[in-house]
């Protein structure tokens, strides 16, 4: 395999604004918001703040590039695939770049924003691209002197709000679904990392997709999120974020138009290690399932169960592993840990480490920040915990 | 081609219609839980009427928040891993619902006066269509039940990947008045070949058929816990079931307003997951080159269907302009030849409207129409001195903008509108918030693949309407509902 490109820590910004028919727009209100740099705490730069208004433009435009007759309505489901792997192409072209911008704007270390997270996108979207002329309806053989048959169309004006811990990959997880079947979006991109999607949509342009059928807008939840799930003319929502706010969305789609509803959330997946494991390969594991993305992961394996007679040892070894796990600048090679990607989850996640200790489970290694500036938290492990703690219950 | 049942072509027919039952006893009028016939927590109870005659039945337990706890408390037990039912074949699910239909079969009789009296449905059209789409759906069902594949998936990495296809958990059902078996078996028939337990609400208007199936669910030997029944109100046990923190999904079919309660209710609590079978406001696109006569005859009946109260309803019709005038003269004609009254009775057309509610509102919606200026080609009003009937009515010359060509009124009530050109009535057909159906009649394939497509409804009929069966999936765009059934 090639060695992994150096990265640019201090990559140019060119996109900043809304993107809506393929055009930069600013917003309506002509405010701006920071986006901060994680590991230093530093902003980076403004970004066009999108609310009500301009998720309405959006969603204006994504209904015209929808309507029957259009270019995207009428354009063959094979060159729809064409498309998305044109879109592949250009990512990998500049894979080196948007890696170097996510870990700027998430905090994730380099040569994982390289070798794993720019690596699925681009996989998802060619996975996807191979699915546009293969979605079948079916010819039925109904009682009656009948013909009957289903078509699979298109849902329409999609709305979908993404968050901050893949920022590319969800982008791509949301675009490549529903653009292999001629949906248009309207996507809200996390206003912690807003920049890789950003990108992306300058990308999604050079790539021919028509005017509408993608825009983007950077803004936060409650004004520009909320103005989306309860927008009267968006088909259906789809939404990857916290549990909390998935109700809300819910409640949103059912009170304004019933729009269609899909929710990835949270989780406190429970991870369980039975004596007859190889322990190494389960020490390794158990650690990956839990750090991986300085543990911002929805299927976090944060329950680990130990079978009775491995426990000792195993926790040992846990332990051994977590204490060695490197935490630092995510651009340097030899980092495994960044930080975490805000103030609020770093605050909240001390806390909850407060709370197990507090609740008495036992701190056997971390359990502080690891630097003075930047978001970043020593890896810890707590032992003895009980499934009645609060940490053993919330999604840390 | 040989129309089926004919010489030459042995495929079965409709079976000879029998008399209804004269002295029909009602057994069942209790709450099913485990199997078992029990008393509401609260005592209380409520009436079920006749709406021919508008006399009361009988009384019936009226089930509500406590009642669905302990429901609740049976279905997730007879679902717990281990269980009976979850360690039952596959096969053998679907051997207990061809013996539910089996019993459905024998007790035909029974069940088509029983939704007679307690649904104001013509006896006919509930032995020969009713009956026969529930028995025909358990089968369908029963043969689906071991056919539940997964897949194996050649992922990326040195993985085996495999997807199973696991019963989702205790499923609430909250069903409608205007089908009420027919909505009872197309809720647990699709649940239980996929291994689910259900807790069953029925509307309070028409419970009996429901308890009734009770009965024969625990003869067919579904073991206890797998379905449950709660007679109650929506506001009451409707809500609590959709408000559950211990349901796993909540299916109803019923009104758009209520649809919105129900999510917002699921998205408020545990996020269950939510289908919806909503209303509709379908439209019929008639062209020059069609059938005139079979046109005529399927919007007709398309609006008419069980005194209007459909969700399929034809009730926006587009005649082409050369031919409207004879359409309307055609339809009013149609119209008119109809007998009412009490849908026990054979050479009875038209029985009554579900209830008072139903029946107060159509009468307002006809009013507007009157008011807003569309000409009223016959009936209008109510009929008889006694029970909800109305005369059938037909509108001509409805506008857009009209309320009887947007709202949904679920009654005798048929809307004749006039239009030029092909893109002008795809837009006008497509320019409501409904979704459920359509239907398009012509003789041009060009038209008839155009309009299958251009339009926005889950099911689009072509020189047809009504065309239903257990292997279509059924379900709308828009707000007519999310999901699909069957």
């Amino acid at each position: 395999a090639s060695p992994i490109p150096a990265p640019n820590p201090r990559p140019d910004i060119a996109y900043n604004k809304i993107f809506i028919n393929n055009e930069w727009h600013d917003a309506v209100s002509k405010k701006t918001f920071p986006t901060i740099n994680p590991a230093t705490g530093e902003v980076i730069c403004q970004v066009a703040e999108g609310d009500k208004a301009d998720v309405d433009k959006a969603v204006k435009a994504a209904k015209a590039a929808f309507q029957l007759g259009s270019p995207w309505r009428r354009m063959d489901a094979s060159h729809r695939g064409k498309l998305l792997n044109r879109l592949a192409d250009l990512i990998e072209r500049d894979r080196a770049y948007l890696a170097a911008l996510e870990t700027l704007d998430n905090g994730k270390p380099y040569a994982i924003s390289y070798l794993v997270d720019l690596d699925m996108v681009v996989k998802c979207l060619r996975y996807f691209a191979g699915w546009s002329d293969k979605f079948h309806g079916k010819t039925i053989p109904l009682d009656g002197d009948f013909f009957c048959y289903t078509r699979h169309e298109p849902v329409g004006v999609c709305g979908q709000i993404i968050p901050w811990n893949f920022p590319l990959l969800m982008q791509a997880w949301k675009l490549g679904p529903a653009l292999a079947t001629g949906n248009v979006v309207v996507m809200k991109v996390a206003e912690q990392t807003p920049l890789s999607a950003l990108y992306v949509a300058s990308l999604i342009k050079e790539a021919g997709f028509p005017p509408g059928v993608v825009n983007i807008i950077p803004g936060y939840g409650p004004t520009a999120g909320a103005a989306i799930s309860s927008h009267m003319d968006i088909d259906k929502v789809a939404f990857t974020g916290s549990t909390e706010v998935g109700h809300l969305i819910q409640k949103a789609a059912a009170e304004s138009n019933l729009k269609r509803v899909t929710l990835e959330l949270g989780g406190k997946s429970p991870n369980i290690i039975m004596s007859d494991a190889d322990m190494d390969w389960a020490v390794d594991q158990a650690h990956f399932a839990l750090f991986f993305n300085q543990g911002q992961c929805c299927c976090a394996g944060s329950r680990t169960y130990v079978q009775e007679d491995i426990y000792n040892e195993f926790v040992e070894r846990s332990v051994e592993k977590a204490k060695a796990r490197v935490v630092g600048n995510p651009f340097d090679f030899k980092t495994e840990q960044g930080p975490q990607v805000d103030e609020e989850q770093f605050k909240k996640i001390l806390g909850y480490i407060s709370t197990g200790q507090r609740e008495g489970a036992k701190l056997l290694c971390g359990g502080s920040p690891a630097a003075d500036r930047g978001y970043f938290i020593q890896p810890t492990v707590f032992g003895d915990v009980q499934d009645s703690m609060t940490i053993a219950r919330e999604e840390v | 081609m040989k129309k089926q049942g004919s010489d030459g072509n042995p495929a079965p027919v409709m079976p000879a219609l029998p008399e209804p039952l004269k002295d029909l006893k009602i057994k069942y009028t209790k709450i099913f839980i485990n199997n078992e016939w029990h008393d509401s927590v609260s005592g209380k109870k409520f009436a079920v009427f006749n709406p021919a005659t508008e006399e009361k039945i009988c009384e019936v337990e009226e089930g509500d928040k406590a009642d669905v706890d302990k429901a609740v408390k049976a279905a997730r037990k007879a679902f717990e891993l281990g269980s009976t039912w979850r360690t039952m074949d596959a096969s053998e699910r679907g051997r207990l619902l061809n013996k539910l239909a089996d019993l459905v079969e024998r007790d035909r009789l029974i069940l088509a006066t029983m939704e007679t009296i307690d649904g104001g449905k013509l006896f006919s059209t509930a032995y020969l269509m009713d009956l026969g789409a529930c028995i025909k759906t358990l089968r369908y069902c029963a043969g689906w039940a071991d056919k539940i594949h997964g897949r194996t998936v050649p992922m990326d990495g040195n993985f085996f990947t495999f997807t199973r296809h696991e019963p989702i958990g205790v499923c609430g059902q909250i069903i409608p008045w205007n089908f009420p078996l027919v909505m009872f078996i197309w809720k647990i028939a699709p649940a239980l070949c996929c291994g689910n337990t259900v807790v069953v609400k029925p509307a309070e208007q028409t419970p009996l058929s429901a308890l009734y199936m009770g009965s024969l669910i625990k003869e067919a030997g579904f073991p206890p816990g797998v379905v449950n029944i709660v007679p109650g109100f929506g506001p009451t046990a409707g809500a609590a079931i959709s408000h559950h923190m211990d349901i796993d999904k909540v299916a109803f079919t019923g009104s758009t307003e209520v649809g919105k309660l129900i999510k917002e209710a699921a998205g408020k609590s545990n996020l269950k997951r939510v289908t919806l079978e909503l209303g509709g406001k379908s439209p019929n696109i008639i062209f020059a080159d069609a059938d005139l006569d079979a046109a005529v005859e399927f919007a007709h009946i398309g609006l008419f269907y069980h005194q209007g109260q459909c969700c399929i309803a034809g009730s926006r019709i587009f005649v082409e302009e050369p031919i409207y005038d004879e359409f309307v003269r055609r339809s009013i004609e149609r119209a008119k030849k109809y007998t009412l009254g009490d849908p026990l009775k054979p050479g009875v057309q038209q029985g009554p409207q579900i209830d008072k509610e139903q029946y107060q509102k159509i009468l307002e919606l006809i009013e507007s129409g009157k008011k807003e200026g569309a000409k009223l080609e016959c009936g209008g009003g109510p009929w008889g001195d006694k029970g909800y009937f109305i005369q059938p009515t037909v509108f001509s010359n409805v506008t857009d903008d009209m309320r009887i060509a947007k709202e949904e009124i679920f009654g005798p009530v048929q809307q004749i509108m006039k239009f030029k050109t092909i893109d002008e009535v795809i837009k006008r057909a497509n320019n409501t918030t409904y979704g459920l159906a359509a239907a398009v009649f012509t003789k041009d394939i060009d038209k008839a693949l155009t309009f299958a497509a251009a339009l926005q409804a889950g099911t689009v009929w072509v020189n047809c309407y009504s065309a239903l069966s257990a292997q279509c999936p059924f379900g709308g765009f828009k707000m007519s509902g999310n999901g699909r059934e069957m």
